[in-house]
């Protein structure tokens, strides 16, 4: 059974005087115990307002949120507002993108991972700060008992965004949410951050789910990989299978915008052409049909269903990599 | 920490030194003067001449300037011409200085006790009832002269309910016994508690006049400051972790958005300054902003070279004040 059932999860923002806009459009996914499910797309596709609808933090006005969050069969998004902060925090955890912003500055770490144990586990000051600490050591920050009395000034970006994995993985939630936890950070400090983040998950059994514009990030860790495009899911496949073969002609574009060590010198990397501002509605054809190399009449015309090969799930009239009128096939 | 202070107060010093040329020049420059103000229509050019000699006035100003600050570092701030005369202006100032003290006190306590917390809840009702008419009510606060407000609470408390005393800072005849010069302070040491309540039922309607444009600034800043804190990414961080609301409210947001309130309160203080000058005169108190007017009207240089400096110290003191307590709030500062 799954730990998360999401079932056409809407959410759409509603300003006075403008057309609401649905920034996220019937998405579903599962997420079982243990695993690890890749969200990832670029800048607007929906991502984060995914999280964020997840955990129940979008604001309360100017926001419809439709479909359900099934946690251990309980629909998050019918639970009152405290029924939500009992499990905020305990059974749901998340790790923010900014590590300096999401800290509060002027409040120390230790009281910022502490106040999660005292919440949700009843602990006195003394215990909580006891286990703060041994919680800063695992996640990896040096001298954690003089680390608790520091404010976040004094720590590095990647401190802090330990420091933030230590607050959200406190009381061992069963399921952790992390949005493009790795972005505000330098490369190096990333590949520290993400193996962190897979043997903590590993380690205590938590499901993950991360959330990236980065196919690198998806590649090293997710079981399965959900590709988002214009509140919507155009790619579901394993990760080898998503990787090895990829079908849809953004998934496509996204693997051949990445940089490759191993690829011929002088080739160069190809972009996705164009910018999520130039979307159709999905009611009138294929969000992506203006930016897609292998758009075909039917693109304009109708949307695309969501269809079933095997364990993939795609969204496209023309897929790449079968026999197709179109003669341009991106590189994998 | 320490050395920040004593720089701070060194920089006080340059202040005041500044302050005291300028101040000095600038009366001077004045029209009039104490001689015309004193002599009046009776004047002569011989009785003039006299006492322009009396009073140190004939001789070059930087001479006098010298003799200000030679006698100053001793103690002696020169002798009233105009508001009492004959006493020493220092006196002066320190007969009337708690009068102001303790109402100015009272009008950014009660600013503070209800800038505050209604900024917050406006802040968190944003665009609702509350939020407009606090707004309504902050511009009104700003926008009525204080002395009119002070003229109109008065008529209507005072002197058609009656429920409040109308001028003065003590019933007259009352037995108080004076320690400090605070009048409610007096009271409350002296445990005469009826003393004490009488001048605190005095200081209420000109601490509340002189309180509503502090209360302004205080419910605007505040409300501001919620407001983007609110929106900041660590509350949300705080919420994720499935807080309490009551822990979010006070550890996560208003210890934040307090930074830029203290400052604001300290730079109010200049504002109650200014203010207690046409309070005082309303309610008929003998602090400093009376002791101002009349000494601009008669000319009476010692006493306002006094009380303006001393004024601005206090200004500067508070805003020290302020910068510490900020420092108290905010680790960046702390430990840079």
């Amino acid at each position: 059974m799954a730990l998360l059932e999401v079932r056409d999860l809407s959410v759409v923002f509603q300003r006075k005087g403008e057309d609401p806009f649905a920034a996220v459009d019937g998405i579903s996914f599962d997420v079982s115990p243990g695993q690890m499910v890749g969200l990832v797309g670029e800048s607007g596709c929906g991502k984060s307002v995914t999280s964020l609808a997840i955990m129940g933090l979008l604001p309360q006005r100017g926001v419809r949120v439709g479909g359900t969050v099934e946690f251990e069969g309980k629909d998050l998004l019918r639970l009152s507002d405290r029924e939500l902060a009992d499990r905020r925090g305990r059974d749901l955890g998340m790790v923010f993108q900014d590590p300096l912003s999401s800290v509060n500055p002027v409040i120390p770490i230790g009281v910022q991972v502490s106040e999660v144990l005292e919440r949700h586990e009843g602990l006195r000051r003394r215990e909580a700060a006891l286990r703060s600490a041994e919680l800063l050591e695992r996640v990896g920050i040096p001298d954690p008992g003089r680390r608790l009395k520091e404010y976040p000034h004094q720590l590095s970006g990647g401190m802090r965004q330990r420091a933030l994995i230590a607050m959200a993985l406190a009381c061992k939630p069963r399921l952790l949410i992390a949005d493009e936890p790795t972005t505000a950070l330098d490369v190096t400090i990333q590949a520290q951050i993400l193996s962190l983040l897979s043997e903590l998950v590993r380690d205590t059994g938590t499901a993950l789910i991360m959330i990236t514009h980065d196919l690198g990030v998806v590649a090293g860790m997710c079981d399965e990989v959900n590709v988002l495009y214009g509140g919507r899911i155009v790619e579901r496949a394993g990760r080898h299978e998503l990787f090895a073969e990829p079908r849809h002609p953004y998934t496509a574009g996204l693997l051949a915008s990445i940089p490759r060590l191993d690829a011929p010198r002088g080739e160069r990397l190809t972009p996705i052409r164009g910018s999520v501002a130039d979307n159709i509605p999905w009611a009138g054809g294929c969000a992506f049909a203006p930016r897609c190399p292998n758009a075909v009449d039917a693109c304009v015309e109708r949307g695309p269903e969501m269809t079933r090969e095997g364990e993939r799930l795609l969204r496209c009239h023309n897929p790449v990599g079968r026999p197709a009128p179109s003669e341009e096939v991106p590189a994998r | 920490m320490l050395r920040y202070t004593v720089r701070r107060l060194g920089q006080l010093m340059l202040v005041v030194l500044a302050l005291s040329v300028l101040l000095f020049a600038w009366l001077r420059a004045l029209p009039g003067g104490p001689v015309s103000a004193l002599l009046g229509d009776r004047a002569t050019p011989e009785s003039e001449a006299a006492l322009r000699a009396d009073l140190g006035l004939d001789q070059p100003i930087v001479l006098q300037y010298w003799r200000f600050v030679a006698r100053a570092l001793s103690g002696d701030f020169g002798t009233s011409t105009g508001v009492q005369r004959g006493t020493p202006a220092l006196d002066v100032f320190l007969q009337r200085f708690p009068a102001t003290l303790e109402l100015a006190v009272l009008a950014i306590l009660i600013a503070i006790a209800v800038g505050i917390p209604l900024g917050y809840l406006a802040a968190r009702r944003r665009g609702r009832i509350l939020d407009n008419l606090s707004i309504t009510w902050s511009l009104v606060g700003i926008a009525v002269p204080v002395f009119f407000l002070a003229f109109l609470l008065k008529w209507i408390f005072a002197v058609q309910l009656g429920w409040l005393p109308a001028s003065g800072r003590q019933t007259g005849g009352i037995d108080a016994t004076r320690v400090t010069g605070f009048y409610v302070l007096d009271g409350i040491l002296t445990q005469e508690w009826d003393a004490a309540l009488d001048a605190f039922v005095h200081l209420l309607l000109p601490a509340i006049a002189l309180s509503t444009i502090p209360f302004a600034v205080i419910f605007r800043i505040t409300r501001a400051a919620v407001l983007d804190v609110l929106d900041e990414d660590y509350v949300r961080t705080a919420r994720s972790k499935g807080l309490a609301g009551a822990v979010i409210r006070r550890r996560h947001v208003l210890r934040n958005a307090m930074l830029p309130v203290v400052t604001t309160i300290g730079l109010q203080t200049g504002a109650l300054l200014s203010g207690a000058v046409l309070t005082e005169r309303v309610f008929n108190i003998p602090g400093l902003g009376q002791a101002l007017a009349l000494g601009f009207e008669r000319k009476d240089f010692p006493v306002l070279q006094v009380v303006i400096l001393a004024s601005a110290m206090t200004y500067v003191l508070v805003n020290l004040l302020v910068d510490l307590s900020y420092a108290a709030i905010d680790p960046r500062i702390r430990t840079r």
